[in-house]
């Protein structure tokens, strides 16, 4: 072929198309080859080390025996052990305790702010900042209580309180009393409802949930602490059904909450999140995660 | 000229047409070995050249016991001089940045590249070692000659040493880089007897080999091929810029200079075609052509020219520095009626006031506030409204501070949760929350300022303090 190559000289390869279209031999730098080869040897290195080649069910596992759950969960536990320091001393506190010291509760309210999103934000919205029919957490006004026993028993438990529906026992003009007096009540915080609104709220048996002073306490005990069915407080100036005001204030009276067969009853449900009977015992949350959440929502600014 | 019927000494510029072959305009394919010659602008490059000597020599400054510019990064403070600036203060590095950068473009703006013809890194060291080449290995044609020689026991030892040296300057230009960063004095000490931290070793290491290959090898490559400041100085450029221009209504048409050619026979213009401009040029390009991106503007074609027309007997300036308006014989604007000027002037001015601002207000101690979002307020059983404020209080003195939050706002105000000072350790920034409480009845407005103040008491007992400005939020009016 060299022999009759019409162009010589020129470093082709001797292919010629056409007459003139023909192959050169310009082989790529030297330092490109080099990279090339390396990448190779790199590529068989990676095979022998690595997992990579798909076979049957499982890729090879290569000699490092390294994986991506393994490097996980390495990173897991170091995670782990580094709080560690902080979990050990939680264990053995309550939320109280939690709450007295500054870099305990710090690391507290960091983790719990997760827990709180997850589990909590749904329905309390963000910060504790409450939705409409779901509880404001960042307030003063607990129904349940705002120390942290009570809020710990609030979470393990739930809350589902009731009250009746007033449609037929109350007549339109009696129901439109109650409600511009509850209004009254929140407008002045307990201190101007109408001697008619009181009557009627005294002979129609509110104060069996909401109490005598209709500050949603039945009976006040010496200690200081309260017993409640979960009546809201009506001498404060925050509704529990929102938007509040007089149409809100009348349809709670006529409906009621969580009643059934009542098709305009209010809902107001806190799940269980401790040991469900209901789920064979068993817990959405940890007890060390609701220790967290108690200071968590306690520390919101309202918990006292 | 008078001097027209004298002979100009036309045996010096047959010289130059000797060597003229030479010269050739950059095409990438080959070293270029510029051409040394004394002169004006050579000389104003190796005072320019000087300022480099701060780099090697500043980290040697001494203030209060403590090395005077330090940027302490493991520690996270940057000593310069009198002040210490934290990475909160760091907003003013974006100001210096912004000053730079303009500085750079009025400087282009009114004498073209004056950077990277005078004060670039790249051609200042590519400057050295090619001055420290022709020490050792004499001027341009040895220099071709000992590359294309076969190697001898002399050039090996021509070569080592200019490598050796090549790279010493590398080695020191990474050893003051790191001393910058770390103490200069201690630096020395550790680094010889192999303490210092490996990212020392390895700055150095890098700067070395860096040097090495960009002022050593790559040298004009750089300016051409790597450094984006060439493809971008063409917008920066205009007509009244003053850049190293060849005239070319003088020199066109460019021919042979004859012996004893005096200015009335001759029949071409100035340029004499010896090709002086090239031979000096250390990116080895063709002033002639006009502007263009391999010119660094460093003016040693004026140099090499205006000593030609020395000796041709024709007036200097055939190259100089001028503006394209000049070289078509328009007026030059005065410098004061280009808004470039102006503009650029503002910006700079704008830019190191903010610096100067900064530097004059650093506190001592640093308040930030955060206003709770979620909820943006909360009305309390009492009917009073609640804010959520975290506080963020950053101590720049050297010693532990027990700081004391106040507030003044809204009449009728209370400050839960800051009762005990909040302890701040040097350098650290601690986070407080606190709740502000305002009576309904007392909010006349849906946002009402508020005004957070910190104080603590140093131990010579120096009160210090810094206030911030906050809103609280109640609900909608």
């Amino acid at each position: 072929m060299a022999e009759n190559n019409p162009f010589p000289g020129e470093n082709n390869t001797g292919h010629v198309w056409d007459g003139n279209l023909r192959e050169l031999k310009n082989p790529p730098p030297r330092w490109w080859m080099l990279a090339f080869w390396a990448s190779i040897a790199f590529w068989i290195g990676y095979a022998i080390l690595y997992p990579m080649w798909p076979v049957g069910q499982e890729p090879t596992q290569g000699v490092l025996g390294w994986s991506q759950m393994k490097e996980y969960q390495e990173g897991l536990d170091q995670m782990v052990a580094r709080r560690a320091r902080f979990e050990d001393q939680l264990a053995a506190m309550t939320p109280a305790q939690i709450i007295e010291d500054p870099g305990l509760k710090q690391y507290t309210l960091a983790a719990a702010k997760v827990l709180f999103g997850d589990n909590c934000r749904a329905c309390h919205g963000t910060g504790g900042a409450g939705n409409p029919g779901f509880p404001v957490l960042a307030d003063d006004d607990w129904i349940y209580g705002g120390t942290t026993v009570k809020i710990q028993e609030s979470i393990v438990g739930g809350r589902q309180p009731a009250m009746t529906a007033h449609e037929k026992t109350l007549t339109p003009a009696e129901a439109d009393t109650l409600a511009k007096w509850v209004v009254q009540m929140n407008e002045t915080v307990g201190k101007g409802g109408s001697d008619e609104g009181w009557a009627l709220y005294k002979t129609k048996g509110c104060t069996a949930c909401h109490g005598e002073k209709a500050n949603g306490h039945v009976v006040d005990l010496p200690s200081g602490d309260f017993v409640t069915v979960g009546a809201a407080n009506l001498t404060d100036g925050i509704w529990r059904f929102e938007p509040g005001g007089y149409d809100s204030a009348r349809h709670t009276i006529l409906y009621g909450v969580n009643q059934a067969g009542v098709t305009q009853t209010r809902n107001a449900v806190m799940p269980v999140w401790g040991p469900d009977p209901a789920r064979q015992g068993q817990a959405k949350l940890s007890a060390e995660e609701i220790k967290k959440l108690v200071v968590y929502v306690h520390e919101l600014g309202g918990g006292y | 000229m008078s001097t027209s019927n004298v002979i100009p000494g036309s045996a010096a510029v047959d010289a130059l047409y000797d060597e003229a072959e030479h010269w050739h305009v950059n095409t990438g394919n080959a070293s270029i070995h510029a051409k040394r010659l004394h002169g004006r602008w050579r000389t104003i490059k190796w005072a320019s050249a000087g300022v480099w000597l701060i780099f090697f020599l500043g980290p040697y400054l001494r203030w209060d016991e403590r090395q005077a510019v330090l940027f302490d990064i493991p520690n996270r403070q940057y000593h310069l001089f009198g002040v210490t600036v934290l990475p909160q203060d760091f907003w003013m590095l974006s100001l210096l940045l912004l000053f730079f950068a303009i500085l750079l473009a009025v400087a282009t703006a009114l004498a073209g590249r004056v950077w990277c013809g005078f004060f670039c890194f790249q051609t200042v060291w590519t400057d050295v070692f090619t001055w420290i080449e022709e020490r050792l290995e004499g001027p341009p044609p040895q220099r071709r000659k000992l590359d294309a020689a076969p190697l001898t026991r002399d050039k090996l030892r021509l070569k080592a040493t200019k490598h050796g040296i090549w790279l010493a300057i590398g080695f020191f230009t990474g050893f003051s880089f790191v001393s910058w960063f770390t103490p200069a004095p201690s630096l020395w000490l550790e680094f010889f007897s192999g303490q210092a931290n490996g990212a020392v070793y390895i700055t150095v290491a890098l700067f070395t080999v860096g040097t090495y290959l960009l002022a050593g090898f790559l040298r004009e490559q750089v300016c051409f091929w790597l450094c984006p400041y060439a493809r971008i100085q063409g917008v920066m450029l205009d007509k009244t810029t003053l850049v190293p221009t060849y005239d070319e209504r003088r020199g066109e048409p460019r021919g042979r200079f004859e012996k004893g050619e005096g200015a009335q026979q001759r029949t071409f213009g100035d340029c004499v075609d010896c090709k002086q401009c090239v031979a000096v040029c250390p990116t080895g390009i063709d002033i002639r052509g006009g502007q263009q991106e391999g010119c660094i503007t460093c003016a040693l074609c004026i140099d090499a020219c205006d000593e030609v027309m020395d000796k041709v007997g024709r007036p200097r300036g055939l190259v100089r520095y001028a503006s394209l308006d000049e070289l078509e014989g328009k007026a030059a604007r005065p410098l004061l009626k280009r808004p470039r000027v102006w503009v650029y002037s503002a910006i700079l001015l704008l830019a190191l006031s903010g610096i100067l601002h900064g530097l004059s207000s650093l506190d001592a101690l640093d308040l930030k506030i955060l206003h709770e979002r979620a909820p943006l307020f909360v009305t309390l059983g009492d009917g009073s409204v609640q804010n959520r404020y975290t506080l963020k209080v950053l101590n720049k003195m050297p010693e532990p501070l027990m700081v004391r939050i106040s507030v003044t706002g809204p009449p009728g105000l209370t400050l839960v949760g800051a009762d005990a000072p909040v302890s701040v350790h040097e350098g650290g920034v601690t986070a407080a929350g606190v709740f502000v409480k305002v009576p309904k009845k007392n909010l006349t407005q849906e946002q009402a300022p508020i005004r957070f103040r910190v104080e603590a008491v140093r131990p010579n007992g120096q009160v210090i303090a810094s206030e911030r400005t906050s809103v609280f939020v109640g609900p909608p009016r």
